[in-house]
């Protein structure tokens, strides 16, 4: 066991660890539970039940590169298209062997009667919590469910009352990310009562084109359509619609996080952006049930070296940080220095910044007044006018060599000040048009392109 | 025109090929540095990051084509170039963890690519006038020929053996580069129009005065000459050869002429030649085979990284040791061996099956020093390195016979210099050549 306590409770659904497998393919059949469980999973969200649907072939698609394989992931498979009855009988077998598991059963359905209904036989099978799908974008959306509920604040907030009226257990609402903003939808859900929330669902895609038949991927016979995208890829939107909601001051529920999760690191970014437990499916689709060992010690391990002895430590520790633009430091200055031990001479720095930002770095033997002295043996190596330099670390992230370009942060003596701080600055000084501060100050301002 | 399959086809792989799929990830590792190391390590300046991006997108036709304007033998130099000294020695991975990028075999991949699939990036250029010989048709003459056809003079290639490719073709030993594969890139080079007259050995067949009669210059690519020999007794016995006498009848050899792999070998030598041909012994089947040299390992003038792999296949080396007498009644028993230097072991025998000497190439071509004007410093011709000229102003030359012996890739190099230093030659505006040529009727 580890020193650190990894169990979870969200919106009083409790589970061993945070770790859960999405409303996908890998919770299809109480086998593929029974099994995941098996190998340590905190949960599993049933694949979501619905009126009966039928499912095209093939449906997965990639987007792979050379060095990995998957690093985005599209389906166009439907919700579940095996009997309803099936699927309560298998769900009452899970929930009676892992009572302590968090087993909780998607639905989407149309009338308010038929979520009634099958709310009700979840609850029956033991389902310890629900997760209303308002975010499936390929084939449930065309017959107004799925992400055409989640896309309508209005829609969320009718079906999300219903179904905690009829629940009895804690209903999550799955948030679908093809929406401008993902606080409305969401704020939706709080006022119908929901529990908790789970973001994100996929995101509307189209994987690429087969160039000789001129049909885009994945090919159905002699046409596609277009997918619900997921995977490594997509953590970073993600994780913005995750940490945007944990920052809203008016929204308050718990939140259940995916999108691109894969390792014990990608877990604990979005526990820190305040999710309160994760959700898994490419990684597994990829991987297998067997990555919660990797995923569950990883995790372990590392709160257990920062001091973080239960999940409550962890989670939102960096909402606070989580800013709008205009809160940043411009004062904040980095450099970039490249370490002549460690560069191989590959100038990729110097061309990147030469055409593709702002032409600070310059080779060997350019004349420039601070161009330092190279032994024979660094005649190749690119150096960084630190006064020109901007700080954009394009430099750094080009580089192949670890720890050969570093950003290294100047003092510069200047206290912190934002651009909220610096305008109401302004406001306040306006009246005195003379004020040599101000003046300094815009002139501070065109040395920084800004404005 | 294809080539029957050899005896060599059939037990060497020349250095399996790249699957696509190893090919593209490993072309996806190359940082595409900008100024890149490993270009300015080739000879012939093949832009090598262009090449490996194609390899990497899918744009295998384009890679190959970067490849092709830059080097016309891309198999062939992707196979038998020491890239360890040239380009893969100066990838800047070498200075890193991680392997340097493996571009020979990329470069054969793409390469490969294009003789299976036929791609033909080049067409004779529009019809100069200007008529070219080319004195042998190893890899210098026919780079030096493709670049002239390029630019619209006709070319004439007189070769004294049977085939073209000279040692690339019968000097490379059979498991780096079989000659089947050789010849269709030769082949594939020749289809931009140009004529290989096989068979015709100038100075015996045609003279050179012929020569100059039918064209306004002459390419001399001749390479060097035979095996150098040893004065030794037992030497006539049949078992006691050149070893690039040997290795051009084993890659023309079929199964029958070959026979059997003896079990034991002895090399006498510490070049490359000798190292080629003792991995070629070993892969061969050879069980024991000997290298004897000289001196001590440090004088070696192979390349390291080919002594150690000859280390690998089992070769066993003989340092500061000299062999003084071939024994034997009528057939090849053993070598007699003494110390040298340093070495007071005495004398004994190594017993052998076969001897392959590998101590060099004769240098003087006697037919050659026929033409006047040309200068030769040991036994090789003097050139203008920019230009390949000689010093008689119609006469080019390239490769072993310029250079004294390198790899194929600087032949390749040297005939693409000397092309433009004949084009330049030929269409400057104040010769008055072109009056001096009569039509020649070739006796082929």
């Amino acid at each position: 066991m580890h020193p650190v306590d990894l169990s979870c409770e969200l919106a009083g659904i409790r589970a061993p660890n945070p770790f859960w497998l999405a409303s996908a393919p890998p919770t299809n059949t109480a086998t593929q539970v029974l099994r995941a469980y098996e190998w340590g999973w905190g949960g599993a969200v049933w694949k979501t039940l619905g009126k009966p649907v039928r499912n095209v072939q093939p449906r997965f698609t990639a987007m792979h590169t050379a060095a990995e394989r998957m690093v985005g992931f599209s389906n166009i498979e439907l919700i579940t298209d095996r009997p309803l009855e099936d699927n309560y009988r298998e769900i009452a077998a899970v929930t009676a062997r892992y009572p302590d598991r968090a087993t909780i059963v998607s639905l989407m359905f149309e009338t308010e009667d038929e979520w009634k209904e099958h709310i009700e036989r979840s609850v029956a099978v033991g389902a310890q919590g629900l997760e209303l799908n308002f975010g499936c974008p390929h084939g449930m959306c065309e017959r107004g469910m799925g992400s055409a509920v989640g896309q309508e604040p209005a829609l969320v907030e009718t079906i999300t009352r219903w179904a905690v009226r009829y629940a009895g257990v804690p209903v999550l609402v799955k948030l679908t990310p093809n929406v401008t903003d993902i606080i409305p939808p969401a704020l939706a859900a709080q006022r119908g009562g929901a529990h908790g929330v789970s973001l994100i669902n996929t995101i509307k895609s189209v994987m690429g084109v087969d160039l000789d038949r001129m049909v885009p991927l994945p090919v159905v016979g002699d046409a596609s359509t277009n997918g619900g995208y997921c995977g490594p890829a997509v953590k970073p939107i993600a994780l913005h619609m995750v940490g945007a909601l944990a920052r809203h001051p008016e929204f308050r529920l718990p939140i259940s996080g995916m999108g691109g999760i894969g390792t014990w690191r990608d877990a604990a970014e979005f526990l820190a952006l305040g999710a309160r437990s994760v959700q898994i499916c490419t990684a597994v689709m990829h991987h297998g049930y067997r990555i919660i060992h990797d995923l569950t010690e990883g995790l372990g391990h590392w709160m257990e070296e920062k001091n973080y002895r239960t999940l409550d430590d962890l989670i939102g520790r960096a909402v606070p940080n989580f800013r709008s633009w205009e809160d940043l430091d411009l004062n904040h200055r980095v450099v970039a220095r490249i370490q002549t031990d460690k560069c191989i001479g590959c100038q990729l720095c110097y061309v990147a910044c030469l055409d593709g930002s702002h032409q600070c770095i310059y080779l060997p033997d350019a004349e420039h007044p601070d161009a330092p002295i190279r032994l024979a043996t660094e005649s190749r190596m690119p150096w960084v006018a630190e006064n020109e330099c901007t700080g954009c670390q394009l430099c750094h992230l080009v580089c192949p060599v670890e720890g050969a370009i570093k950003m290294v942060p100047l003092h510069t003596g200047q206290p912190r000040q934002s651009w909220r701080e610096l305008q109401a600055l302004a406001v306040t000084e306006s009246g005195t048009s003379n004020d040599s501060t101000l003046e300094g100050r815009q002139g501070f301002w065109q040395t920084q392109g800004i404005g | 025109m294809t080539m029957p399959e050899t005896w060599e086809n059939t037990i060497f792989d020349g250095g399996a090929d790249l699957s696509a799929s190893a090919a593209g990830l490993e072309a996806s590792r190359c940082l595409q540095c900008l100024d890149a190391p490993c270009i300015q390590a080739c000879p012939t300046l093949i832009d090598i990051p262009r090449f490996i991006k194609g390899i990497a997108t899918g744009n295998l036709k384009g890679a190959a084509r970067t490849i092709a304007e830059a080097n016309i033998f891309g198999l062939a130099c992707g196979k038998v170039c020491p890239t360890e000294v040239l380009c893969e020695g100066a990838c800047v991975y070498n200075l890193t963890e991680s392997q340097p990028i493996a571009i020979g075999r990329l470069q054969s991949f793409a390469s490969a690519a294009a003789l299976d699939q036929q791609w033909q990036f080049f067409t004779g250029g529009a019809p100069s006038g200007y008529r070219v010989a080319l004195i042998g048709a190893g890899p210098a003459s026919l780079a030096c020929a493709h670049a002239l056809r390029r630019l619209g003079h006709e070319t004439v290639i007189y070769e004294a053996s049977a085939r073209g490719g000279g040692l690339l073709t019968d000097g490379v030993a059979a498991y780096k580069y079989p000659s089947n594969r050789a010849l269709r890139e030769i082949d594939a080079i020749t289809a931009i129009g140009i004529d290989v007259r096989y068979n015709v050995q100038i100075g015996r067949d045609l003279a050179f005065e012929a020569l100059e009669r039918g064209f306004d210059a002459v390419f001399l690519g001749v390479g060097l000459g035979a095996d150098r020999l040893l004065q030794l007794p037992g030497a006539s016995l049949l078992q006691v050869k050149g070893a690039l006498d040997w290795l051009e009848r084993f890659k023309q050899g079929s199964k029958m002429s070959l026979g059997e792999p003896p079990a034991r070998a002895v090399v006498i030598g510490g070049g490359n030649t000798a190292i080629d041909a003792s991995r070629h012994l070993k892969a061969w089947g050879v069980e024991a085979v000997h290298l004897v040299y000289r001196r001590g390992e440090e004088s070696l003038s192979a390349y390291r990284h080919e002594v150690a792999a000859a280390r690998q296949a089992g070769v066993t080396f003989h340092f500061y040791v000299e062999p003084v007498a071939f024994e034997g009644e009528g057939c090849l028993t053993g070598v007699q061996l003494r110390g040298t230097k340093g070495n007071k072991d005495g004398s004994w025998t190594l017993a052998a099956d076969l001897v392959l000497l590998a101590i060099g190439q004769h240098r003087i071509h006697t037919e050659l020093s026929q033409i006047p004007g040309i200068e030769w410093a040991e036994g090789c011709i003097v050139v203008d390195r920019q230009t390949g000229q000689t010093g008689n102003p119609r006469y080019f030359a390239g490769g072993d016979c310029a250079n004294g012996g390198k790899e194929v890739v600087d032949a390749v190099a040297d005939g693409k210099r000397a092309a433009l230093g004949i084009h330049t030659y030929l269409t400057q505006s104040d010769r008055q050549q072109t009056n001096q040529r009569e039509t020649l009727h070739a006796p082929c």
